[in-house]
């Protein structure tokens, strides 16, 4: 016997719940803790509608037997992420100056600044977890045929990250500034300009000038910090969107389930 | 539809729609436009290039390379730096036409592959990349591997008033050994390669009368 609704009582009516604390009994700091705690998510929430959301993003449904391959693309997001903080702080030591400033300051990331060391092998190491694990995930869909209707866009999107990616990784591998960055860098440069007809332009661009100058460290400075790392964000924003909108797909070894009621129907 | 008014063509509604969208987009091209010329700007700008002396005309033999260190872009300590390999013409090999900028033949060590130093190997006679393996004869003619063009070249000059050999800007040679506006490695000039790699706004910067 399912419990029946109350009936609609008036407010002043209605028995009114003891807050914690009132039966006598004084609130425990934890419980007072709590109450804050409650007090400022309402804030928020009333404001901004945002438990949704969250809701909506974190508490859905996921098909049966998904394993540890989807979460490739999480992986990819925190190793991005961690990308984004070192370097936000290799960005607060180091100076691009084509006059050994940029070595210098790299050498003192390295050598001298506390914990240097680290963030910046975190910075560099992370660069290429990043694009393992990106690889890694788009094989995982490619295999898994999630690319398919309705995620192609999601899929799109996901190979222009994987292009934003590696301009990350060539534009990056300029800033220290050592023998092997400089030439690495006039190569690739030169890569792109045997591109027929715009080639020569975009090296142009690339290394504001015919030759490599005063400003094109700078520039991949610029591209490398500013750039890319905005157009990153804001398309794992909509790849993200895409996802939860679109809802996981299921394995590919996994039927899908039909009524038995509608399999005789369709006779 | 037509509007409040007889006459009106558009409605007020349509009206105000285009007015707000179009001043935003005016107002995002005010910043947009400015910033991107800012950035293509050094696409077009000169790159102006000085006379380097690079020595006596006695210091340069015809059977092997002088190597010499010149500034190729000002100001950026040794980024700027780049090589010359540099002999005295010699008639019964070079047969590209002679005129006052070839006497000294001097070629860059930018491999026509993808730009990487080549060195000269005097014993073998021949300039080895050591990124891909590209090899350039005495002259600087691919002998082998990747590169798709003949090593670069500058221009050189005898400055009558002080004697002393001067080298000035890089040129482009294709496999005849025409001259070309200096291009980067990789981009062919044989055949349609002149064509599908134009050159830049911004480097027809030989001396007068010259690519």
């Amino acid at each position: 016997m399912p419990k029946l609704p109350a009936p609609p009582l008036p407010k002043v009516l209605k028995p009114i719940p003891k807050r914690p604390g009132e039966n006598g009994e004084t609130m425990t700091p934890g419980q007072t803790a709590a109450e804050g705690g409650i007090h400022v998510v309402d804030w928020l929430d009333e404001r901004t509608s945002l438990s949704g959301g969250i809701r909506w993003l974190l508490f859905r449904k996921v098909p049966k037997g998904i394993n540890w391959f989807y979460t490739l693309g999480s992986a990819t997001m925190f190793a991005f992420l961690n990308q984004a903080v070192t370097g936000v702080f290799l960005a607060m030591f180091y100076r691009p100056d084509v006059n050994g400033g940029a070595y210098e300051s790299i050498r003192y990331i390295t050598d001298d600044a506390f914990l240097g060391q680290l963030v910046r092998a975190m910075h560099k190491w992370g660069a290429s977890v990043m694009i393992i694990l990106i690889f890694l995930h788009m094989a995982r869909v490619f295999f898994f045929g999630a690319y398919k209707y309705p995620r192609e866009l999601t899929w799109i999107i996901g190979v222009v990250l994987l292009i934003l990616t590696l301009a990350m990784g060539f534009t990056g591998y300029l800033l220290p500034f050592d023998q092997r960055s400089y030439w690495a860098t006039i190569v690739g440069v030169n890569i792109n300009g045997t591109g027929p007809l715009i080639g020569p332009y975009l090296s142009d661009f690339l290394r504001a000038g015919p030759e490599f100058g005063a400003t094109t460290l700078s520039r991949f400075y610029a591209i490398h910090m500013m750039l890319i790392p905005g157009l990153i964000a804001a398309l794992i924003g909509a790849h993200l969107y895409l996802i939860t909108k679109l809802g996981i797909s299921a394995p590919p070894w996994l039927k899908a389930e039909e009524e038995p009621e509608l399999r005789e129907a369709e006779i | 539809m037509p509007g409040a008014f007889e006459g009106e063509t558009v409605t007020r509604r349509r009206f105000m729609n285009v007015v707000t969208q179009g001043s935003g987009m005016v107002a995002a091209a005010a910043f947009t436009l400015p910033a991107l010329g800012f950035a293509l700007g050094p696409l077009f700008s000169r790159v102006p290039f000085n006379w380097q002396v690079i020595g006596t005309p006695d210091d340069f033999t015809k059977t092997t390379y002088a190597t010499k260190v010149l500034t190729i872009v000002q100001g950026v300590g040794e980024a700027g730096y780049s090589i010359a390999y540099v002999r005295t013409r010699d008639p019964s090999i070079d047969t590209e036409p002679v005129d006052q900028y070839n006497h000294w033949v001097a070629l860059s060590s930018r491999c026509m592959h993808l730009g990487c130093p080549v060195r000269f190997v005097a014993a073998a006679q021949r300039f080895i990349c050591p990124c891909h393996g590209g090899v350039y004869d005495f002259r600087g003619m691919v002998a082998g591997g990747p590169p798709v063009r003949p090593l670069d070249r500058f221009y050189t000059r005898l400055n009558k008033a002080t004697g002393l050999v001067e080298i000035g800007p890089r040129y482009s040679v294709n496999s005849e050994l025409h001259r070309f506006s200096p291009r980067d490695p990789g981009q062919p000039l044989d055949g349609i390669g002149q064509y599908l790699y134009p050159a830049r706004f911004d480097t027809s910067s030989g001396p007068a009368g010259h690519p």
